[in-house]
């Protein structure tokens, strides 16, 4: 932390605390269960997706991927695939226009790239499946049949691709997300040497794909005057349109992005190398061009999620009371990249006399990883939350005993209050509802037939995270309709449903008097959706926006009508109108108020920089509890129960957040068994590259998730919500993996835990 | 047929009940015969391998992989897509159970999924076993949740909407 950090941070203690919403409480329209206002445009095929839109004159793109991990293209002959049929131009290093590099995803900075290393700008490899040219043809088939005729010679180098090889040359990021890399109190190895209970682990992922189903697509179109319209696949409509106009140098004004739907993101629908290569083709040929990824190009062109080794070391009294925590962590990332920031929840969960958590990174010739559902949170909790379980086992004390001897009264390594926490309620009610006091006590000794039964739980969490800046729009219109317009994104979270409640209830309209406008970068700029905050970084600016829309409408408000001269504070937003706050009788409808004119708008901006998380420790909690069956033969495993129950603040709509934890669920258990990406060292070539070899839940591997809210608002976030699209996968795998240890007594460190590993522990027979 | 060195054909579907014809590349699948010569958008390209599902549609009423077939393969055949089954002024039922249930967040995969759930309801009828079906001989196959969970495991979904999908289905067509 620097100078400036730390000044802020003082300061900022001393600041008092926004007012809690009023809204916290509202009932009429939040809080319900709507359905998706998308649906029948979803079930009908109607909604329009990148690629699904089309262009007069539209030329079609394909990517040549690199053969090598590191090295230089010795030599690159495009005859053969330029005198194919259909082809308008192949584009290699040799005639690429000029990119400058593109802007990083940081919290702070307005890009969204994993790599600031532009495309096809040199002759040098960077790992094997970087584009090394794009085949523009008059069709996809013709495009993609001559991208096969591009000959490339390499000059190979050597390439650092094994993570588990390298792991000795690890070394500490500059920070951790601007934390910094690694935080310590007290001497915790001599206090771990002399604890009466101490486990102390090795635990260890393997890389994950997004794998959303959704190619990426992009379409680009130049028009006169360096005008720039690009069709994308993004869930970040801001930074992706910054990203490019930096990249290809024109004012980002000139930069229109459009993307209505997104077919899931996760993390992984930013800025990669085919926009800038789209928008190239686009510029070349003076065509529209479209790209869409290959599923192989996705997962070789679009990063996932880093490797890690993880190593948590506890040491307890002998009544659970824990005096030692590590968690020494290692993650695989290219360069400076986001780096997987597994240490997070071991700094929030426990309290400790001393502890020692931190990461270092080893840096590899792959492809840049990226953020994926809760990035380092999910696989680091594996790893906490599975050694949390195995100290309970060691001590003879329930899991959740154990950590409700351990909830800490203020955060464990910041000292910081929280603004609420109810982890262990969130225990209680779960375990309620689990039915946790008929579990299985001794591992591996219940049995159903072939079966193996076993009962797991761990903890959830996710930081709460308010991104900076964003505005938003209301319009009120002639008829007395309000339409909201922020240039946010929904790849399937339910962005339109639930800021349409939202601005229901804070307007006083019914649902079907308000909608959200939303996908344009020419609408009012708006945060990116990621981290779990797009909905309370909207919810704030739209709320800011409705305290403008009073005074816009005061001003209206006729001689003789009851809301003359009245100030904002003297009204509230009720029943299609404004009426007086001392006077609930006294009112003036929104249909009045705009009168003549077609409609009234008013601009909110995100009021102040997000300093409460600096304040207060401002966090997500929850409480997984699974069952697990276990063939006692084969070492198959399959999950046969889920509940999560989840303290995530004020829930907008129960029905969407909870659609949200159960596919974090499922991701989660794909974590869990068996999502593995491989990569093959020689040649650093990730060889599970489809949808058939990256093996992720089907219906055959679901059960039913039991999703419970707490519902309980945060006094300190707008309308006291937390954001829940990532909460849910944190604390799944090792919930799984606590489970096949009570079925089996087989503990498994190292994900995902396939039959082999079940089988080689000694479980199956 | 040769055209400017690309082998071309003329196939004749008739697609949602409307016949039509194109010159095609012959490489070209019944997946871009749908999007890009009809101009169908709803029918999605996951993978283009044949394992996602995201592009099922159904030919003669039953479920297939567009982006498998060739277009010539569907020549002559009658081929419905998503927007065959139902539209926003008449929702089949199986797409109102889907807002009912949630089945879909992004709403990607959802159109293979659909289709998918109205030709497994066939296949059962007709007594189409699975790997789950006890009895191997029934003339009808009860759809229990663990039938339409086995038979709707062709279709990915990631936003993870499966429970949501399987409980519509199972209000539809279950046993």
């Amino acid at each position: 932390m620097n100078m400036v950090q730390r000044a802020t941070e003082a300061l900022n203690r001393t600041l008092p605390d926004r007012a809690v919403d009023p809204l916290s409480t509202a009932r009429r329209v939040v809080g319900q269960a709507v359905s998706r206002l998308d649906g029948p445009s979803k079930v009908t095929g109607g909604a329009t997706f990148t690629a699904d839109i089309d262009q007069p004159g539209l030329a079609y793109a394909s990517m040549v991927p690199s053969r090598v991990a590191s090295g230089r293209i010795r030599h690159i002959d495009v005859t053969r695939a330029a005198n194919a049929p259909g082809v308008i131009d192949v584009i290699t290093h040799h005639n690429a226009p000029a990119m400058d590099t593109p802007v990083l995803m940081t919290l702070t900075a307005k890009g969204c790239a994993f790599t600031d290393v532009a495309p096809l700008q040199d002759d040098v490899v960077r790992w094997n499946g970087q584009a090394v040219a794009v085949v523009v043809a008059e069709s996809q088939e013709c495009a993609d049949s001559a991208a096969r005729l591009v000959d490339v010679v390499y000059d190979a180098a050597p390439a650092r691709t094994s993570f588990r090889g390298l792991l000795s040359e690890a070394v500490f990021p500059a920070d951790v997300l601007g934390e910094p890399s690694e935080v310590s109190r007290g001497d915790v190895e001599d206090t771990l040497s002399q604890a009466a209970f101490v486990v102390d682990e090795v635990y260890t992922t393997p890389p994950h794909h997004h794998m959303a189903i959704e190619l990426h697509a992009t379409m680009a179109q130049w028009s006169p005057g360096d005008k720039l319209h690009v069709w994308d696949s993004t869930q970040a409509l801001g930074r992706t349109r910054h990203s490019i106009a930096h990249a290809v140098g024109v004012p980002e004004e000139n930069v229109t992005v459009t993307c209505r739907a997104v077919g899931g993101g996760f993390g992984n629908k930013t800025v990669w190398d085919h926009q800038l290569l789209c928008v190239a083709a686009a510029r070349v040929t003076g065509r529209p061009v479209r790209l869409v990824l290959r599923r192989q190009d996705v997962f070789r062109m679009t990063g996932g999620r880093a490797p890690t080794w993880q190593r948590v070391a506890l040491g307890a009294a002998p009544d659970g009371h824990l005096q030692a925590l590590v968690h020494d962590s290692v993650t695989g990332i290219v360069h400076e990249n986001s780096p997987e920031q597994v240490s997070v929840p071991a700094r929030h969960l426990y309290a400790s006399d001393t502890y020692r958590i931190g990461q270092k990174k080893v840096v590899l010739d792959v492809v840049p990883n990226a953020s994926m559902r809760a990035p380092g949170d999910s696989v680091g909790s594996f790893a906490l939350e599975s050694a949390i379980d195995e100290l309970a086992g060691h001590l003879g004390i329930d899991p959740i005993e154990l950590r409700s001897r351990n909830e800490p009264a203020v955060d464990p390594t910041e000292g910081t209050r929280f603004s609420k926490r109810h982890l262990m309620e969130a225990y209680r009610r779960g375990a309620e509802r689990f039915g946790w006091p008929d579990r299985n006590r001794v591992p591996g000794a219940r049995r159903d037939g072939r079966w193996l039964v076993g009962h797991g739980t761990a903890s959830a969490f996710y930081p709460y995270i308010r991104m900076p800046g964003g505005k938003a729009r209301i319009r009120i219109t002639a008829d007395g309709h309000a339409v909201v317009t922020a240039a946010a994104n929904d790849m399937g979270m339910g962005t339109e449903t639930v800021q349409v409640q939202h601005a229901a209830e804070r307007l006083g309209l019914p649902l079907d008097r308000v909608s959200f406008e939303f996908g344009d970068s020419t609408l009012p700029d708006s945060p990116i959706a990621a981290g779990s905050a797009q909905t309370a970084s909207l919810v704030i600016t739209v709320a800011q926006a409705a305290e403008e829309l009073k005074k816009v409408l005061l001003r209206r408000a006729p001689r003789h009508s009851a809301l003359h001269g009245l100030k904002p504070a003297d009204v509230v937003f009720r029943d299609g109108g404004l009426y007086r706050v001392s006077d609930p009788a006294q009112g003036v409808s929104f249909e009045t108020l705009v009168g003549e004119v077609r409609h009234v708008d008013a601009v909110g901006s995100s009021p102040m920089l997000p300093l409460e998380f600096m304040k207060y420790s401002m966090h997500g909690y929850g409480a997984h509890f699974c069952e697990v069956r276990v063939d006692a033969t084969t070492g198959e495993t399959r999950v046969s129960r889920w509940v999560a129950c989840i303290d995530a603040g004020r829930i907008i709509n129960p029905k969407t957040a909870a659609s949200q934890i159960r596919g974090a669920v499922i991701m989660g258990i794909g974590s869990a068994l068996m999502e593995e990406g491989l990569v093959d060292s020689r040649a650093g070539r990730t060889v599970t590259a489809s949808a058939a070899d990256y093996h992720m839940p089907v219906h055959a591997d679901v059960c039913d998730i039991d999703v419970s809210f707490l519902d309980i608002p945060d006094p300190l976030t707008p309308m006291g919500v937390h954001g829940v699209g990532e909460i849910g996968i944190v604390g799944v795998a090792a919930a799984i993996a606590n489970a096949v240890h009570n079925a089996t007594g087989v503990r498994v460190r190292d994900l995902p835990i396939t039959l082999d590993k079940i089988i080689d522990g000694g479980a199956a027979r | 047929m040769e055209h400017d060195g690309i082998s071309t054909a003329k196939v004749t579907v008739r697609v949602n009940g409307s016949s039509q014809s194109a010159a095609i590349d012959t490489r070209t699948s019944l997946l871009e015969l749908i999007r890009q010569h009809v101009g169908l958008t709803g029918t999605k390209r996951g993978c283009n391998q044949g394992a996602c599902g995201a592009c099922t549609v159904l030919i003669d009423d039953q479920r297939v992989l567009s982006c498998l077939t060739l277009a010539v393969q569907a020549d002559g055949r009658e081929v419905t897509t998503i927007e065959g089954i139902g539209d926003t002024t008449q929702l089949h039922r199986l797409q109102s159970a889907f807002i009912d249930h949630d089945g879909f967040q992004c709403g990607y995969c959802t159109a293979g999924q659909i289709c998918s759930g109205v030709a497994l309801a066939s296949e059962a009828a007709a007594g189409v076993p699975s790997v789950v079906t006890d009895d191997l001989h029934a003339d009808e196959v009860d759809l229990s949740l663990a039938e339409i969970r086995e038979r709707m495991s062709g279709n990915l979904c990631r936003c993870g909407a499966h429970n949501g999908i399987i409980a519509a289905i199972s209000e539809v067509y279950g046993s």
